[in-house]
């Protein structure tokens, strides 16, 4: 039972950080379908520049934080620009290639400005761990930030979406994207709103990654990117109630696979779970089959 | 018409023996440097993967992320055959190509049913799963792989390996089958509705390209000597894919082209370093964004296009003997 | 020829289908007319397998076309055309016609790949016979444009043939004349009245004008909002007050 419990809390813990990731996923597919592959170093680049603020210029963690947000923010926006819209019209696969593109470009780019080696971040949050039930139940406070950080964000993003101007737009862009335009949606400044907003989600989910293992380095964004849109699409891709689902789902998986089985077998596990669903149910969790119509 | 094709073909054969003897020659005379003959053998082995998965992505229209993962099946089984089972070396191609030919039917009949990115993400994960079985897998070592495996890929046999597998690809892609397989990239709906067992066809696409995918990894373990499932990452699968979107989805020859350059270019920035991925990841963005159908779009390079030939793009041949 | 009962599908909350009744005997030449959104589209979807239906049973020759995925509707002799047009656009025109001989026609696959004897006889066979059907509707001289280049009448005419090259006993034209001036349909009219003839077929055909679909059909069958309205012959189906009323109703 303690096992169980450790691994149920771990899980959670990495649930929430896929979470986050997963929302910038599905909203960026969402709004223009596109598998966003250079997600993953989004966050990367949030991480480090978190990694900077806090190791290099002593600033405060959450103001570390915001300033991720913003970095990656800017990050996602020009990406956006520069790489996907001159393809908007010129079919999906050459936007893929661009994004993996993007993604080697700046899993790369990091290898070659900050080196090859794992940095160690600073524990720039104080560590303290509370026992529950007897020592049943044990729980660090970074556990506990990753968890408040996320619901945090998660009813941040519920606001932005469900009651601001622009997010009723990103509503209306990913359901029909003509028809916002003539409703006089300005689509171009939506999606880039999508990349920014994904962006600085990706970047909480980097710095926290960061604080958690203790460690940044250029490619940690690969891995939980490609996880997290496992976890997008084992919600329903482009379902935001989905994304975190799926997210939690995915790290709760993970970390019972690993503590009860192991850890080489985890991915294979998370793979195989995505096929299933992909056969049983591909629209996810949350989603509605819809077939093509004739 | 036939006379001109059977001199076409003959200026392709005859272009074909001059480049086998040439390198033999300069492989005889020591005249490639090691790091020459390595990019060699990659060129071959990058053109069986770009143009298998061709078949699959730019012909049938499946997004298919996963082939690094067959090209990991070949290479391993037929690794296993020649320094576990002693077996020889065309015996274990032979094999290792057959048993990821139907792997690719077996994983290859579900997920098919399912579209585009669901397909992609399905095929992406099936290349992890492979990866991650041959990790717990302790007979062929694990995370540490194989190693000692004997170095039997020849330039000969690498030669007529490329050459059949374009050869064969070509054969197909000009043929009723090959054209019930564009059918239905063109328009799944319309193929059904005029008989074509969609899902056969595409599992049969798949299959065949799985195929090829394991062959080039048969020729890889044998000339590389050492295999593990790090090499066979989701990144050697988009290394493919970008050749294959590079050249143009349904080309052939732009595929081949694309796998030369690419390898090239690889090479050539090898010196730099760290900074080569960097180039080479922004080169492909330009690329993409300034030419996103790729060099050659769907069309080929003949021949006959090149000589300005008369009759058209020259695609396919028989055609043209109608009227 | 063809018997359907009852035949009802619904998407979501919406019946598109509802009890429709069909039958057709051999050799005849059938209109289904009926407004927008009547439903005529999803009728043909449900003949060839494209949806599965919600109740109902499709008896082809005494077989049971329900369940059957579209490609094995077609081995029993239906055959069809699209209300949007549905080319291979990036294959040629001959290349679209040869697709549809694939089912009934194919070499071996050991032929195609290896450039067996085989494969050279299979497709000289089909490069004949398609060039054959596309005299028909004169588009022999276009073979190897790529179908995406033809004007729009020509492309209506082009699924037509493919489908004819599908060796249909049964053949579902949806709109064909759809886009076409008042000429090219009058044309095209009087050439699905000689291939019926000359292929021995049976045709139902959609059209969404009344006076066109008068002029060559022995029977019409009216749908409006999913339900079979009418059935007669054209002079029958001019006098009826329900079909009068489904048509003003709406389009006054
Ligand atoms: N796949 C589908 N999902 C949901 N509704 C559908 C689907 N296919 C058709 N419908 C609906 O069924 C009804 C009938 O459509 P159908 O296309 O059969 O009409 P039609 O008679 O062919 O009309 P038209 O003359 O415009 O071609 C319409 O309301 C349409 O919106
Ligand atoms: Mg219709």
């Amino acid at each position: 039972m303690d096992l169980f419990f450790a691994q149920l809390i771990n899980g959670i813990s990495l649930g929430s950080i896929y979470a986050l990731i997963a929302l910038g996923y599905t909203m960026v597919y969402g709004i223009i379908q596109l598998i966003n592959f250079a997600h993953g170093e989004i966050l990367m680049v949030g991480a480090f520049v978190g990694f900077f603020a806090i190791a290099k210029y002593d600033m405060n963690f959450f103001a570390a934080m915001l300033l991720a947000m913003l970095a990656s923010a800017l990050l996602g926006v020009i990406i956006e620009r520069v790489a996907y819209k001159p393809l908007r019209n010129s079919g999906r696969l050459a936007a893929l290639i661009t994004a993996i593109g993007v993604s080697l470009f700046l899993q790369n780019g990091g290898l070659f400005v900050f080196g090859t080696n794992f940095q160690s971040f600073p524990q720039a949050f104080p560590k303290k761990t509370f026992q529950f039930l007897d020592g049943m139940i044990t729980i660090t406070s970074y556990q506990i930030l990753i968890l408040v950080v996320t619901i945090l964000m998660m009813l941040f993003l519920n606001y932005i979406v469900s009651y601001t101007k622009t997010g009723k737009a990103m509503r209306a862009v990913s359901y029909d994207k003509d028809a916002a335009l003539m409703m006089g949606i300005n689509v171009d400044t939506i999606i880039s709103a999508t990349f920014a907003i994904g962006s600085a989600f990706a970047a909480v989910a980097g710095v926290l990654l960061g604080l958690y293992y203790q460690t940044v380095h250029p490619l940690m964004g690969f891995m939980p990117g490609l996880k997290a849109f496992v976890a997008a699409v084992l919600g329903g891709i482009g379902i935001i109630p989905g994304a975190m689902a799926g997210g939690f789902l995915l790290g709760i998986v993970e970390a019972l696979v690993s503590g009860y089985w192991s850890t080489n077998y985890r991915d294979v596990v998370v793979f195989l779970i995505l096929i299933v669903f992909l056969i049983v149910k591909p629209s996810g969790l949350f989603g509605k089959d819809t077939g093509e119509k004739v | 018409m036939k006379a001109m094709r059977l001199r076409n073909n003959l200026i392709i054969a005859v272009c074909l023996a001059v480049l086998y003897f040439g390198i033999a020659y300069a492989m005889k005379q020591r005249m490639l440097s090691s790091f020459h003959q390595v990019n060699l053998y990659l060129m071959g082995i990058n053109i069986i993967m770009a143009v298998s998965l061709n078949l699959i992505v730019g012909f049938t229209g499946q997004l298919a992320l996963g082939h690094a993962g067959f090209m990991a099946i070949g290479a391993y089984v037929s690794a296993v055959m020649t320094l576990k089972l002693g077996q020889p070396f065309l015996l274990a191609v032979l094999v290792g190509s057959l048993a990821t030919g139907v792997v690719g039917v077996l994983i290859g009949l579900p997920p098919l049913r399912l579209r585009g990115d669901y397909l992609a993400i399905a095929t992406l994960g099936f290349g992890e799963i492979i990866r991650g079985l041959l990790i717990n897998i302790n007979y062929v070592g694990g995370a540490a792989g194989m190693n000692g495996i004997p170095k039997l890929t020849t330039w000969t046999w690498l030669f007529i390996f490329t050459v059949a597998t374009v050869l064969l690809i070509k054969n197909f892609i000009n043929s009723s089958h090959g054209r019930a397989c564009i059918a239905i990239r063109e328009n799944e709906i319309a193929a059904d509705a005029m008989g074509i067992n969609t899902t056969f066809y595409k599992v049969l696409a798949f299959s065949i390209g799985a195929f090829f995918a394991g062959l080039a990894g048969a020729l890889y373990a044998h000339y590389f000597f050492l295999i593990q499932p790090q090499t066979f990452t989701i990144l050697k699968s988009f290394d493919a894919l970008v050749m294959v979107v590079f050249g143009g989805l349904g080309s052939l020859t732009g595929s081949i082209i694309a796998a030369v350059a690419i390898t090239v270019v690889n090479a050539a920035l090898q010196s730099l370093g760290a900074l080569r991925m960097v180039i080479y990841a922004l080169l492909l963005v330009v690329v993409m964004v300034f030419r996103p159908q790729g060099l050659m779009g769907t069309k080929e390079f003949t021949l006959r296009t090149l000589l300005r030939q008369k009759g058209g793009s020259g695609l396919h041949d028989y055609r043209k003997q109608v009227d | 020829m063809i018997t359907v009962n009852k035949l009802t599908k619904t998407f979501g909350g919406l019946t598109a289908v509802s009890n429709v009744d069909l039958k057709i005997e051999k050799g005849e030449l059938v209109g289904l007319i009926g407004p927008n959104g009547a439903g005529k589209t999803t009728v043909f979807n449900l003949l060839t397998g494209v949806y599965v239906p919600t109740a109902g049973e499709i008896i082809f020759e005494d077989k049971s076309l329900v369940h059957l995925k579209p490609y094995q509707i077609t081995a029993q002799g239906v055959a069809r055309t699209f209300q949007n047009i549905r080319l291979f656009n990036s294959m040629t025109v001959l290349d679209n016609v040869k697709l549809a001989f694939h089912w009934h026609d194919k070499y071996s696959l050991w032929g195609a790949f290896l450039r067996l004897p085989d494969f050279f006889r299979g497709e000289e066979k089909m490069d004949e016979a398609a060039m054959e059907l596309l005299k028909v509707f004169r588009l022999d001289d276009k073979a190897g444009e790529l179908a995406s280049n033809l004007p729009y009448g020509e492309q209506r005419r082009l699924e037509i043939v493919r489908a004819l090259a599908a060796k249909p006993k049964l053949l579902l034209l949806d709109e064909p004349a759809a886009g076409m001036n008042p000429l090219e349909t009058k044309e095209l009219m009087a050439l699905i009245g000689e291939i019926r003839d000359k292929f021995d077929l049976t045709i139902l055909l959609i059209e969404h004008d009344m006076s066109l679909v008068m002029s060559i059909c022995e029977r019409i069958y009216v749908l409006d909002y999913g339900k079979i309205i009418a059935e007669g012959t054209p002079e029958e189906i001019k006098r009826n007050p329900r079909v009068i009323e489904a048509y003003l109703g709406r389009e006054a």
